[in-house]
């Protein structure tokens, strides 16, 4: 009885310290509204923006950062998770609310009203799609048009996977100008522009207000059948929002037609390029145009780093801790009983092959953003090696024990208290092992859906090849789950009975 | 005559293949009984619906007089130690926690424990240091000790052995046979042997059960069964017996 007083001991004191103190510090649930952008550069800009011109006018804001792609940020704000994001009419013709007829901006923003969302003035400059190529493949081809690609079958292209789904992506574009290419990847957009750099790819999609166009020099295809619709910048915000801050929306109306097409490409290069930060360069516009006084809310390497971890290990530890007090009498349950057990080791089996960033994003719909939806997708993750661990670890005791323990006089629970669960203890603590590695590392992709942690870091640092930002998440995520690991071996040694690691003599 | 164990009609099959088909078995009290066959005879399935391991297909099996229902069977088998081929030890328990768990799962003080195993401890000649042992660390004869004074720490009344004996090599085995005789003379308990070595169920008891299909062929005392045997099966089994053991030339019983 004495290994089964040590093993809850031990795991709940690990389990519940460090995130009950850290919720207290979860950052901005008091804030008066929540800025929303989406994992690119521009995106980050334009929130920052927001949120100085609120804050400004002694409105409380805070801004959430690097969310995912387009449909994270319109879940996140039909259900309140967010107030306000900046969007693209494209878009939202495009995507959003297609079939419905909303080719006029009146039409527009009464079909937005009907989900309770409103819009502002466009902000000043159309970000569309266009098709971008070096000058030299440009020339190499003889191409100015899109049309022109007709030509050249065997030319690669390289598109952002939104792009490659978007109702006004590459399906439709090969439709319009009937395009015969079928060598084309989807990529990340940043590194997009590294890949035709290096020429492993020679032509991708860009947006037109990407400070990348003048510095690597690109040439703009004309979109001679004018597919592309107009991306202007509009900033959705749910219409709940001026009964619930007075204000707010009058002051978002300070921002319409104040960013022209050339300013907003020079503040996506002075980031991008130039290595400012989105906060210096949003602070800037607004004390330049507006007349608002902003303070760029930089934070240093230490404190960067230390709510990353923080993030990361709220993630891994409540959702692991989860696991693990669920995990474990399912796999009882399944060891138990054949039939149950095959059904439990099944369902188990099957949310592990749903890809892990599709859980994430799956999660969205039931629980908004942030940490609780990154906390249940680790958890469904971490089951299944705990389960298949506890069942095998159980299933692989020698009969004649297991007929011994009942012989004796123990009852069922008590056979399982005394003598099975300590005996299986190895190959449950080798589950846990597995599943708290799997954790740490699939725990990076919460950034995406605005859990924080060390994708954070990671994610910033793709956007803005920084690979020194990359570092500062990678790292750390690699340590985190070497530490776990040792942390599980050591707790390995306290609940494995002495027993069981001497060998016999015959 | 007191009886311990009453089987009546009773029948266990897996799948298609009967175990135990349509058996009566009384085993009396205060006595060793040896049940004894061929592989596959049903000798250890019948040992295990006597303690309530297996349940029957038809029949019943009462103890002491109290039917054995599953409600009842963990409670009962504290009246009936048990003791299988391997020893069936918990290898994370030392020697004196395997010996113990009993008592320490059902709230005996420290003290009645402790006094519990000296005892046990010199009934079976078991050295008391080893007491802290690991399984691992013992030998098999050692470890059929253990599970002896295991079987015997709640003060059984009925002892049920499964080949105590089998896994140990014959030196060991000679040895261990005559001290476990004495010790059954000494308890004076009701005891069920499982054996598939007639010579080792005439040293223990004089009434052995040969069993045959699930079904109980002969039951008489060793003389008996090489005097007068019921079938010509029986008369297979031990002669089959006899050369095996003249080869083998050990485990000779005095007066054959």
């Amino acid at each position: 009885m004495k290994y089964l007083s040590r093993l809850p001991a031990l795991l709940l004191t690990a389990l519940l310290a460090v995130p009950f103190t850290a919720m207290h510090t979860l950052p901005a649930a008091a804030q008066d509204i929540t800025v929303g952008s989406k994992k690119f550069t521009e995106s980050v800009i334009l929130g920052e923006i927001i949120k100085f011109t609120m804050t400004g006018n002694d409105i409380e804001t805070a801004h959430r950062r690097d969310l995912g792609g387009t449909r994270i940020l319109w879940s996140a704000l039909l259900k309140g998770d967010i107030d306000i994001y900046p969007e693209y009419t494209g878009t939202l013709r495009q995507e959003l609310l297609k079939g419905t007829d909303t080719h006029t901006l009146p039409l527009l923003r009464a079909a937005l009203a009907k989900q309770g969302i409103r819009m502002s003035a466009p902000l000043g400059f159309n970000n569309t799609y266009a098709i971008g190529v070096t000058k030299e493949t440009a020339a190499r081809y003889g191409l100015a048009t899109i049309s022109d690609l007709r030509r050249h079958a065997d030319f690669s292209l390289g598109f952002s996977n939104e792009f490659l789904d978007r109702g006004d992506g590459w399906p439709a574009l090969r439709t319009t100008y009937r395009l015969p290419q079928q060598n084309v990847r989807g990529l990340d957009h940043d590194l997009a522009y590294r890949g035709l750099e290096s020429g492993a790819i020679d032509g991708i999609d860009v947006y037109t207000t990407d400070a990348e166009i003048a510095y690597y020099d690109l040439f703009l295809l004309q979109d001679d059948r004018n597919h592309f619709p107009v991306y202007d910048a509009v900033i959705l915000y749910r219409a709940d929002l001026a009964e619930r801050v007075p204000g707010a929306a009058a002051t978002l109306t300070r921002l319409e037609g104040t960013i022209d097409a050339a300013r907003m490409s020079a503040m996506n290069g002075a980031v991008k390029l130039d290595k400012k930060s989105e906060s210096a360069v949003a602070a800037a516009f607004v004390t330049d145009r507006l007349k608002i006084a902003a303070t760029p809310s930089d934070s240093g390497f230490v404190a960067r780093l230390w709510k990353s971890t923080r993030d990361h290990l709220v993630l891994v530890i409540i959702s692991l801790g989860a696991a693990i007090l669920f995990a474990v009498p399912l796999g009882i349950l399944a060891a138990r009983h054949d039939r149950v057990g095959q059904c439990i080791l099944a369902v188990v089996g099957i949310i592990q092959t749903i890809p892990s960033l599709a859980l994430f994003v799956f999660m969205i719909p039931l629980l908004g953003i942030g940490g609780p939806p990154a906390i249940v997708a680790l958890f469904l993750y971490s089951l299944l090696p705990i389960v298949r661990n506890t069942h095998a670890g159980l299933r692989g005791i020698d009969s004649g024990i297991v007929e011994s323990a009942a012989a004796i006089g123990l009852e069922p629970g008590a056979s399982l208290r005394i003598v099975e669960l300590p005996l299986a203890m190895r190959s449950i603590m080798a589950g846990i092992k597995t599943s708290a590695v799997i954790n740490v590392g699939t725990a990076t992709l919460g950034a995406l859906i605005g859990a924080g942690g060390y994708g954070q870091p990671i994610l910033t640092g793709i956007r803005l090849d920084d690979t020194a930002l990359i570092l500062e998440g990678a790292i750390p995520a690699a340590v985190l789950a070497l530490a776990v690991q040792g942390v599980f071996e050591l707790a390995e040694r306290a609940v494995v009975p002495r027993g069981l690691r001497l060998k016999s003599n015959g | 005559m007191h009886l311990m164990f009453h089987l009546s009609d009773i029948s266990k099959s897996y799948g298609p293949l009967f175990a135990v088909a349509h058996t009566t078995l009384d085993i009396p009290a205060g006595r060793t009984t040896a049940l004894i066959g061929p592989s596959g005879c049903g000798k250890s399935t019948l040992l295990r619906l006597m303690n309530g391991l297996i349940a029957p297909d038809t029949g019943s099996v009462t103890f002491d007089g109290e039917a054995v229902t599953a409600a009842n069977a963990s409670s009962l088998r504290r009246r009936m130690g048990y003791v299988i081929q391997q020893g069936g030890l918990f290898p994370h328990m030392t020697a004196r926690q395997n010996i113990s768990v009993m008592a320490r799962h059902t709230g005996w003080t420290a003290a009645d424990t402790e006094s519990r195993l000296q005892v046990l401890a010199d009934l079976t000649r078991f050295p008391l240091d080893a007491l802290a042992r690991y399984p691992a660390e013992l030998s098999g004869g050692q470890r059929q000790r253990v599970s002896l004074m295991r079987a015997l720490m709640l003060d059984p009344d009925a002892l049920l052995l499964d080949e105590p004996l089998g896994a140990l090599d014959p030196m060991v085995r000679f040895d261990l046979q005559t001290e476990l005789a004495d010790i059954f003379k000494t308890l004076g308990k009701t005891v069920v042997l499982v054996t598939h070595d007639l010579f080792e169920a005439a040293h223990f008891a004089s009434d052995i059960v040969l069993l045959r299909d699930g079904a109980v062929e002969q039951r008489a005392s060793m003389d008996v069964l090489l005097s007068a045997p019921a079938s010509t099966f029986v008369e297979k089994f031990v002669g089959a017996q006899r050369g095996l053991n003249g080869a083998r030339g050990l485990n000779g019983e005095p007066g054959l």
